[in-house]
C-alpha cells in the first residue's frame, strides 16, 4: 500500500477582502500526495498553488473541506505538522545580514539536527548547491539563484517527512535549476523523501511522478506527466522557418490564428504549434506553402490544451498588431547600443570583464547567463544606474549615466522585482510614470488609454498595484515602461515565475514592439525564450562566452535542433572547464 | 520654455504621487493628523511649570486661630490644594517620599505665642527636590502667599514694593513659553521622520531605480520629495497653532505672514535633514536609528526646555546645526513678542544654510549611493 | 525542554549576529546614552546662572546701591549698571539682557516714608527663567529689608524653606534618572518594534514558522538581545551619572536594576505589540514615535510635573507606564529605597509587563493570513 502524505478532500479557501468582497482561492479541491515520490502542482497565476502550500504547512485555515497532512488535521495538528515537514516558501526568508553558514546553522538548530551529523550533511548540501566557496559570505550578497539554492539547503538541513517547495526555481538559471532538481531527486531516491512542488517550468513538472493542473482554484486534470502529454497527442506539429524569416514572426502569425491554433512557440530553431481540435490545416501555412511535420507532444503542450479548454483568458491580439507584423519584423541596420571593452569592478571582484557588443534598431537582444554571471551588472550599466569602471557605453548615442536627463526619455526599464507603487492604484501608477516621463496631459491620456487596452488592464484600474495577481503586475510594469514609447526597452527577467500562457502573451507584445522598431534588451532564465531573440549573448563570471543568433550558435556548436537549455549548458560548462585557471 | 514646463510637470507629478502615497493609506493618514491633535492638547496641558492645585501637606502644631488663618490663606489660592493634615512632623517624610504631596508646611507649637509677642514666627516649608523646577516654584509661591498674608495681618505695607512686569507674558504662564515650542517639536519630529523614510522606503521597494531611469533630474526628484513633507509640516503647524490660539488662548502677537515664512524655512531645513539621512541609509531601520540619534539631542539642545544661552559654549556651537533651535526662536519671537521677521532675519541664515547643505548632499547621494 | 533551549540559543545567536552586523543598533544602545548624558549633564540646566541683568540706578544714593548689592558676586546674576531706562530697554529688546531692575530716582526719599518702589521687567518668553529670577530678586530684597535697622522682629511670619532630596539643588540630578527612562524606552519600544516589523515585512517569518519553533520562542528570542542592549545603555547611564556628575544613589542599586528590568520588559512588550499590529516598518516607526517616544518626554514627569495638570492629563499620564517607572527610579536615586513606592509602582509595572508581553505572545501566531 502506498502511504498517503497529504490528502485534501473538497478543500475550499476563500479570502475576504474589504467590504465583504470574497475571493475564492481554492474550490472543492481533491488532491493526494503519496509517500516517497515527487508530486507537482502547475497552473497559471492565481491558480491557488501558494494558498494550497500554505494550507498544508498549517499557516492558513481552510474555509471548508478537509485537509490531512501526515495523517494529522491541518488545523488542530498544525504545530506537529510544522515540526515534521519542511517548507520552502516562494520567497525564502533568508537573513541577508547573516552568512551562508550562519543561515544554515540557524535552521539546523531550529530543526534539532545533532552537531555530529552536521559536518557531513552540510558538506553534502553545500557541494551540491555549489556554495562551498561562499560559506562566509553574507546571504544578502549572493546572486538570486544562489539565494534560492541556499534557501533549499536551509530547508534540507535535515530529512523531513514531507518537503513542500513553492516555486523553488524562480529566477534560477538553467544550470542551477538542473542541479537543484538533481539534488531533490537524489533526496527522494536516497531518503525516500516525499515532495510536493509547485512550479512554472513544465520541464520540471515532467520530472515528477504525478502532476496536478490547477486553474483559478479548481483542478483541471491530474495524472502522470506522460498521461498529461497525451492530451495534446496528434495535434502537435513543427516546421523550420524559411530562410531569413525571424522565427518569432512566424510564431506570432500562428498564435494570432486562434481559430485554428491553440498554441505556437519557437522551439529548437523551429516553430512548434498545436492545432485546435478537429482542425487539419492552417490557412497561413497553406498560403505560404509551408509544410509542418507532426511531433511528439510535451507536458507543456498538454498544459496549454487544458488551459485552453478551461477557457482561460488568452489575451486577444488586435488587428492593428497583426498588420504591424506584416510590415516589419526584421531589425534595421542602424546601431542603437554600442558597448566596447566594458569593465566593472567591485573592489577586487570583477563583475564584468572586457565586454563588447552592439545592438541594432528593432532588434531583440538577449542577455543570458548563470546567476552571478554579471548580467544584472551589465544591465544596470546600460540603464545608467551604475557607473562603468572603464570602457565605452553608448545607448541611443549617449552614455545614460553622464547624459543630460532628457536622454533617458528614449529608454524604458522594467526591473527584475516588481517595482511599482504597491499602495497606489493601477491608474495612479500609470499617471505617475507617464508624468515623470514628461508626457503632456492630452498625450498622456491617449497613451494610457492605449496601453490599458493593449495590456488588458481596464478591469482593474482602481485596484492597488500591490494586490494585483502576478500576471497583471507584470503587464502593468510593461505598460508603465511603454507609456512614453521608448526607442529602447530594457527588461530584466520579466518572465520570472510566470506561467507559459502569460509568457506567450508577453512575447506576442514584444514581437509587435520590435516590429515597430523598438530595440529590446532582455534577460531571462527561460532559455527557450532566447529563441524569440534575434541575437543573444551568454556571460559567465563576467566574461562574454558566446554571441550570435540562435541559428548561428547552434551551427557553431553543431547542435542543430537542440533545445536552448542544452545549448546554454554546453557553452557554460565548456567555458568553465577551459577557464578554471583565471585569466 | 519647453524645459521649464516639463520640469514643472514632472515636479507636480512627483509631488502628487508622494501626497497620494501618504494620503491613500488610511493608517498613514490617521497617523499624520490624529496624534498631532491629541498630543497638541495633552502636551499643552502637561507642559506647564505653573502650579495649579498642587497637592501639599500641613502639620499644624500650633492649633491656634492664627495658624488656622494661615492655612486658610494657603488653601484660598489656586496654587495649592491641601491633600492631608498631619499630626506630627515625622509623618511628612512618607508623604513627600511617595510623591503624594510636593510640599509640606509645618507650623510650630509656639507660632501663635511668638506672633503675639511681636516676634518673627518661623514656618517650615519642605519641598520635593526630585523635581527641582516644581520645588522652586512651590517655594516662590508659598513665600508670596505668606508675605501677602503678613501684609494683610499687620495692615502694614513693606517699605519696598516690587513692581514686576513680565514682558510678552504678563501673567507668567509657562504654557505660553512651551506651546510655541511644541508646535516646533511636533512638526519637526513628523517632518524629519517622514522625509527620512521617503527615499529609504523607495530604495527598499525598488521603485527608486524606476524613477532614476526616467528622464528626471535629481533636482526635480529632490524638490518633489521635499514638498510633501513640508506640506504635512505646515498643516501640522497650523493645527497646533489653532489649538494654541483657540483652546489655550495664547495670544498671537505677530504677523501671520511672518510666522508662515519662518515656518517655511524651518520646515525646509528639517526636510533637508530628513532627506539627507534618508539617502545615506540602506533601509528604514537605519533611518529610524539615525532619526532618533539626531533628533533627541537636537530637541534637548534647541532651547525648548532651557535657554540656549545657559549652555556651555561648546554645546552652543553645536546648536548652530540644529534647525529646531532657530525654528523655535523664530516661532516664539513672532508668536509671543510679535517681532517682525526683518528683525529676526539672522535666524533664517543658519536655517537656509542647513537646508542648502543637507539638500545638496541628499541630491548627490541619490545617484551615488546605489550599492 | 531540550529542544526549547536549543532553539532559543539558535534564535538568540541569530539576533546577536544581526545586531553585530548592523552597527546602527549599537549606536542606540551605547553612543546615544553617552551623548545624551553629556548633553544633559553639561548643557541642560534649569538652574539659573549668570542671568544678564541690567540695573538702572536712577537713584545713585548708597542706599539704592546697597539694595541691589546682592547682585554683585552672585552666581545667579551678571549685572551691568546703567543710568537711563531707555538704554536699558534697548539692551533688553536686543536680547542682551533678560532682566531690568529699575531703581527710580525717588527711591531713597520714598523708602524713608516706607513707600519705595522697585521696578522689575522680565522676559516672559522664557517664562520658566523669568519666574525663578523673580523669586530670587524678591527674596534677596526682603532679606535686605530684614537687615535694615528697625525692621527685624516685627510680628511677622518668616519662612524657613528646605528642599529635600536635592541638596545641591541641581537639575542634573533631576534629569538623569529620566534619561535612563528615555534610553530604555527608545531601545525597548522603538528598536524592537521596527526590528520585529522588518521580519514580518520581509517574509522571513514564513520560513521560520514551518520549523518546530513555537511563536513564544520567536518573541522571547527578540526580547533577550534587545534586553541586553538596553541594559548596556542603563549601565552606561548609571556609571556616568555616578562618576562624572556625582549624582547620589541614595537607594539600593539592586532595586534600580530590578525596577529598570521590569520597565524594560514593559517597553519590549509594547514594541512587540506595535510590530504585531502594524507588521510594517513605516507604520511601526511612526506609531512608536508618536505613542511612546513623545509622550515619554512630556507626559512622564521627565520635564514637567503632572501633579499640577488637569485631571484628564493626569489620567493619561497614569495610564501610560512611563511615569510609574520614573517615580520609582527618581526616588531610588534621590530619596532612597521607599518600599511603598516600589511595591505600588513596581506592582503596576509588573501588570503592564505581563499584559504587553502576554499580548505580544498572543498576537504572534504562526499564520500568514
Amino acid at each position: 500500500m502506498d502511504e498517503i502524505m497529504i490528502r485534501a478532500k473538497q478543500l475550499n479557501k476563500t479570502f475576504t477582502i474589504k467590504k465583504g468582497k470574497q475571493v475564492t482561492a481554492l474550490k472543492a479541491l481533491d488532491l493526494t500526495v503519496k509517500k516517497g515520490v515527487l508530486t507537482a502542482i502547475i497552473g497559471p497565476d492565481g491558480a491557488g498553488k501558494t494558498t494550497f502550500m500554505r494550507l498544508v504547512a498549517g499557516l492558513m485555515k481552510p474555509t471548508g473541506g478537509k485537509l490531512t497532512v501526515l495523517g494529522l488535521d491541518s488545523v488542530s495538528g498544525a504545530e506537529e505538522i510544522q515540526t515534521r515537514i519542511s517548507y520552502m516558501p516562494q520567497k525564502f526568508g533568508l537573513y541577508e545580514d547573516l552568512t551562508v553558514m550562519e543561515n544554515m546553522n540557524l535552521y539546523a538548530d531550529l530543526h534539532g539536527v545533532p552537531q555530529d551529523s552536521r559536518p557531513s550533511r552540510f558538506r553534502k548540501l553545500l557541494t551540491m548547491m555549489g556554495l562551498e566557496r561562499f560559506t562566509g559570505r553574507l546571504a544578502g550578497k549572493l546572486s538570486g539563484g544562489m539565494k534560492q539554492k541556499l534557501g533549499l539547503a536551509c530547508t534540507l538541513v535535515r530529512s523531513p517527512e514531507l518537503l513542500l517547495l513553492d516555486e523553488p526555481t524562480v529566477g534560477v538559471d538553467p544550470l542551477s535549476r538542473k542541479e537543484l532538481w538533481e539534488i531533490v531527486q537524489q533526496f527522494v531516491r536516497e531518503e525516500n523523501l516525499s515532495v510536493l512542488v509547485s512550479t512554472a517550468y513544465m520541464n520540471e513538472a515532467a520530472l515528477c511522478s504525478h502532476v496536478y493542473v490547477l486553474n483559478k482554484g479548481e483542478l483541471l486534470a491530474d495524472g502522470t506527466p506522460d498521461a498529461l502529454c497525451q492530451i495534446a497527442a496528434g495535434r502537435c506539429f513543427s516546421f523550420p522557418p524559411p530562410q531569413g524569416e525571424p522565427t518569432r514572426v512566424l510564431q506570432a502569425h500562428l498564435i494570432d490564428d486562434t481559430e485554428h491554433i491553440v498554441d505556437a512557440v519557437p522551439r529548437g530553431g523551429k516553430v512548434h504549434f498545436i492545432l485546435q481540435e478537429h482542425v487539419t490545416n492552417v490557412p497561413y501555412l497553406d498560403a505560404h506553402g509551408i509544410k509542418a511535420e507532426p511531433v511528439a507532444p510535451t507536458l507543456e503542450d498538454g498544459f496549454m490544451v487544458l488551459l485552453h479548454k478551461a477557457e482561460t483568458e488568452s489575451l486577444p491580439v488586435s488587428r492593428e498588431e497583426e498588420e504591424i507584423l506584416d510590415k516589419g519584423g526584421r531589425p534595421g541596420k542602424e546601431v542603437n547600443i554600442i558597448v566596447k571593452n566594458l569593465v566593472r569592478k567591485f573592489g577586487d571582484f570583477t563583475a564584468v570583464a572586457n565586454t563588447s557588443f552592439e545592438v541594432h534598431r528593432g532588434e531583440i537582444f538577449g542577455l543570458l547567463g548563470p546567476n552571478g554571471a554579471g548580467k544584472t551588472t551589465t544591465f544596470k550599466m546600460l540603464c545608467g544606474l551604475l557607473p562603468a569602471t572603464s570602457g565605452v557605453l553608448s545607448v541611443a548615442g549617449v552614455n545614460l549615466r553622464t547624459a543630460r536627463t532628457q536622454a533617458r526619455a528614449n529608454v524604458g526599464y522594467v526591473a527584475q522585482k516588481f517595482s511599482l507603487y504597491s499602495n497606489m492604484s493601477v491608474m495612479a501608477n500609470l499617471e505617475f510614470f507617464g508624468g515623470i516621463y514628461g508626457l503632456p496631459p492630452k498625450r498622456l491620456k491617449e497613451r494610457i488609454q492605449d496601453v490599458v487596452s493593449k495590456f488588458y488592464l481596464s478591469d482593474r484600474l482602481d485596484m492597488k498595484a500591490g494586490s494585483l495577481p502576478g500576471g497583471y503586475k507584470q503587464r502593468l510594469s510593461m505598460a508603465c515602461a511603454l507609456l512614453h514609447e521608448p526607442k529602447i526597452l530594457f527588461l530584466d527577467e520579466p518572465t520570472s515565475g510566470i506561467d507559459p500562457l502569460t509568457r506567450r502573451n508577453f512575447w506576442r507584445r514584444i514581437t509587435t514592439l520590435a516590429a515597430m522598431g523598438t530595440t529590446i534588451i532582455i534577460t531571462t532564465h527561460f532559455m527557450e525564450e532566447a529563441e524569440y531573440c534575434d541575437r543573444f549573448m551568454i556571460q559567465d563570471n563576467g566574461h562574454l562566452l558566446a554571441i550570435g543568433s540562435p541559428a548561428e550558435i547552434r551551427e557553431r556548436l553543431h547542435m542543430e535542433g537542440a533545445d536552448m537549455d542544452n545549448i546554454f549548458m554546453t557553452i557554460v560548462e565548456q567555458a568553465r572547464e577551459k577557464g578554471e585557471e583565471p585569466k | 520654455m519647453e524645459g521649464t514646463k516639463l520640469y514643472l510637470q514632472q515636479l507636480a507629478v512627483i509631488c502628487r504621487k508622494e501626497i497620494l502615497a501618504i494620503w491613500q493609506d488610511k493608517a498613514t493618514r490617521l497617523i499624520i493628523v490624529i496624534p498631532c491633535i491629541i498630543l497638541g492638547f495633552l502636551f499643552g496641558y502637561a507642559a506647564n511649570y505653573n502650579l495649579e492645585d498642587a497637592p501639599y501637606a500641613v502639620v499644624d502644631l500650633s492649633h491656634s486661630r492664627e495658624s488656622t488663618d494661615l492655612i486658610a490663606a494657603i488653601d484660598g489660592t489656586r496654587f495649592f490644594r491641601r491633600k492631608v493634615t498631619l499630626q506630627n512632623a515625622s509623618q511628612i517624610g512618607k508623604y513627600i517620599d511617595n510623591g503624594d504631596v510636593i510640599m509640606a508646611v509645618t507650623i510650630p507649637e509656639d507660632f501663635a505665642k511668638r506672633l503675639a509677642k511681636g516676634e518673627t514666627a518661623p514656618v517650615q516649608v519642605i519641598t520635593d527636590g526630585r523635581n527641582t523646577v516644581i520645588a522652586g516654584q512651590a517655594a516662590n509661591d508659598i513665600s508670596q502667599i505668606i508675605s501677602q498674608y503678613n501684609r494683610k495681618r499687620t495692615g502694614r505695607k513693606s517699605p519696598i514694593t516690587l513692581e514686576t512686569r513680565t514682558w510678552f507674558n504678563p501673567n507668567q504662564i509657562t504654557r505660553w513659553f512651551f506651546l510655541p515650542g511644541i508646535i516646533g517639536l511636533l512638526s519637526f519630529s513628523q517632518v524629519f521622520l517622514l522625509s527620512g523614510l521617503s527615499v529609504a522606503r523607495e530604495r527598499e521597494e525598488g521603485t527608486f531605480e524606476q524613477i532614476l531611469v526616467a528622464p528626471v533630474s535629481e533636482k526635480i526628484i529632490l524638490v518633489g520629495k521635499a514638498v510633501p513633507p513640508m506640506i504635512v509640516g505646515m498643516i501640522q503647524c497650523t493645527i497646533l497653532l489653532l489649538i494654541s490660539l483657540f483652546w489655550f488662548q495664547v495670544p498671537f502677537a505677530g504677523s501671520y505672514l511672518d510666522f508662515y515664512t519662518a515656518i517655511f524655512f524651518y520646515v525646509l531645513s528639517s526636510t533637508g535633514f530628513g532627506l539627507c539621512v534618508s539617502s545615506i541609509s540602506k533601509n528604514m531601520q537605519q533611518v529610524l536609528v539615525y532619526v532618533i540619534v539626531i533628533m533627541v539631542p537636537m530637541a534637548l539642545l534647541s532651547g525648548i526646555i532651557t535657554p540656549v544661552s545657559n549652555m556651555p559654549v561648546f554645546l552652543q556651537v553645536l546648536t548652530y546645526a540644529d534647525p529646531l533651535r532657530f525654528g523655535l526662536e523664530l516661532i516664539r519671537r513672532i508668536y509671543l513678542e510679535g517681532l517682525p521677521l526683518s528683525s529676526l532675519a539672522w535666524n533664517l541664515v543658519p536655517l537656509t544654510l542647513i537646508a542648502a547643505v543637507a539638500l545638496s548632499v541628499a541630491g548627490y547621494l541619490f545617484r551615488h549611493n546605489l550599492n | 525542554m531540550n529542544g526549547f533551549i536549543r532553539r532559543m540559543k539558535a534564535l538568540i545567536t541569530k539576533e546577536f549576529l544581526q545586531l553585530s552586523r548592523d552597527s546602527s543598533s549599537l549606536l542606540l544602545g551605547m553612543v546615544l546614552p553617552i551623548a545624551l548624558i553629556l548633553i544633559i549633564g553639561y548643557g541642560i540646566s534649569l538652574d539659573i546662572k549668570n542671568i544678564p541683568t541690567v540695573v538702572v540706578l536712577e537713584d545713585t544714593s548708597p542706599k539704592a546701591q546697597d539694595v541691589v548689592s546682592f547682585l554683585n558676586g552672585s552666581a545667579y546674576f551678571s549685572p551691568t549698571y546703567m543710568t537711563s531706562l531707555k538704554d536699558a530697554e534697548k539692551v533688553f529688546l536686543n536680547r542682551d539682557a533678560s532682566v531690568i531692575i529699575d531703581i527710580p530716582s525717588d527711591f531713597t526719599s520714598k523708602l524713608s516714608q516706607g513707600e519705595a518702589k522697585i521696578f522689575v521687567a522680565l522676559d516672559g518668553v522664557e517664562t520658566a527663567t523669568a519666574m525663578t529670577t523673580k523669586g530670587y530678586i524678591e527674596s534677596s530684597i526682603s532679606s535686605w529689608l530684614l537687615r535694615q535697622p528697625g525692621m527685624a522682629g516685627k510680628s511677622r511670619i518668616a519662612i524657613h524653606s528646605r528642599m529635600w532630596y536635592n541638596d545641591a539643588n541641581s537639575s542634573t540630578w533631576f534629569f538623569l534618572p529620566g534619561l535612563i527612562m528615555l534610553i530604555v524606552t527608545i531601545v525597548g519600544i522603538m528598536l524592537t518594534a521596527i526590528v520585529m516589523a522588518r521580519e514580518w515585512e520581509r517574509g522571513t517569518f514564513e520560513s521560520l514558522f514551518v520549523t518546530p519553533v513555537r511563536p513564544m520562542e520567536l518573541v522571547l528570542a527578540k526580547i533577550v538581545p534587545y534586553f541586553c542592549v538596553a541594559m548596556v545603555g542603563v549601565f552606561i547611564c548609571l556609571i556616568l551619572s555616578r562618576f562624572l556628575f556625582e549624582v547620589p544613589l541614595v537607594g539600593s542599586l539592586a532595586m534600580v536594576i530590578i525596577i529598570s528590568m521590569l520597565y524594560l520588559m514593559v517597553a519590549l512588550g509594547i514594541g512587540l505589540v506595535i510590530s504585531a499590529i502594524t507588521k510594517n516598518q513605516f507604520l511601526a516607526c511612526q506609531t512608536s514615535i508618536l505613542i511612546s517616544f513623545l509622550p515619554c518626554f512630556v507626559l512622564s514627569g521627565f520635564i514637567f510635573d503632572l501633579r499640577s495638570t488637569p485631571i484628564g492629563v493626569q489620567i493619561v499620564g497614569a495610564v501610560l507606564p512611563f511615569s510609574h517607572y520614573l517615580t520609582c527610579i527618581r526616588s531610588l536615586f534621590l530619596s532612597g529605597t521607599n518600599w511603598g513606592i516600589l511595591l505600588k509602582q513596581g506592582g503596576l509595572l509588573c501588570l503592564y509587563a505581563i499584559f504587553f508581553v502576554g499580548a505580544a505572545f498572543g498576537m504572534t501566531r504562526k499564520k500568514v493570513e
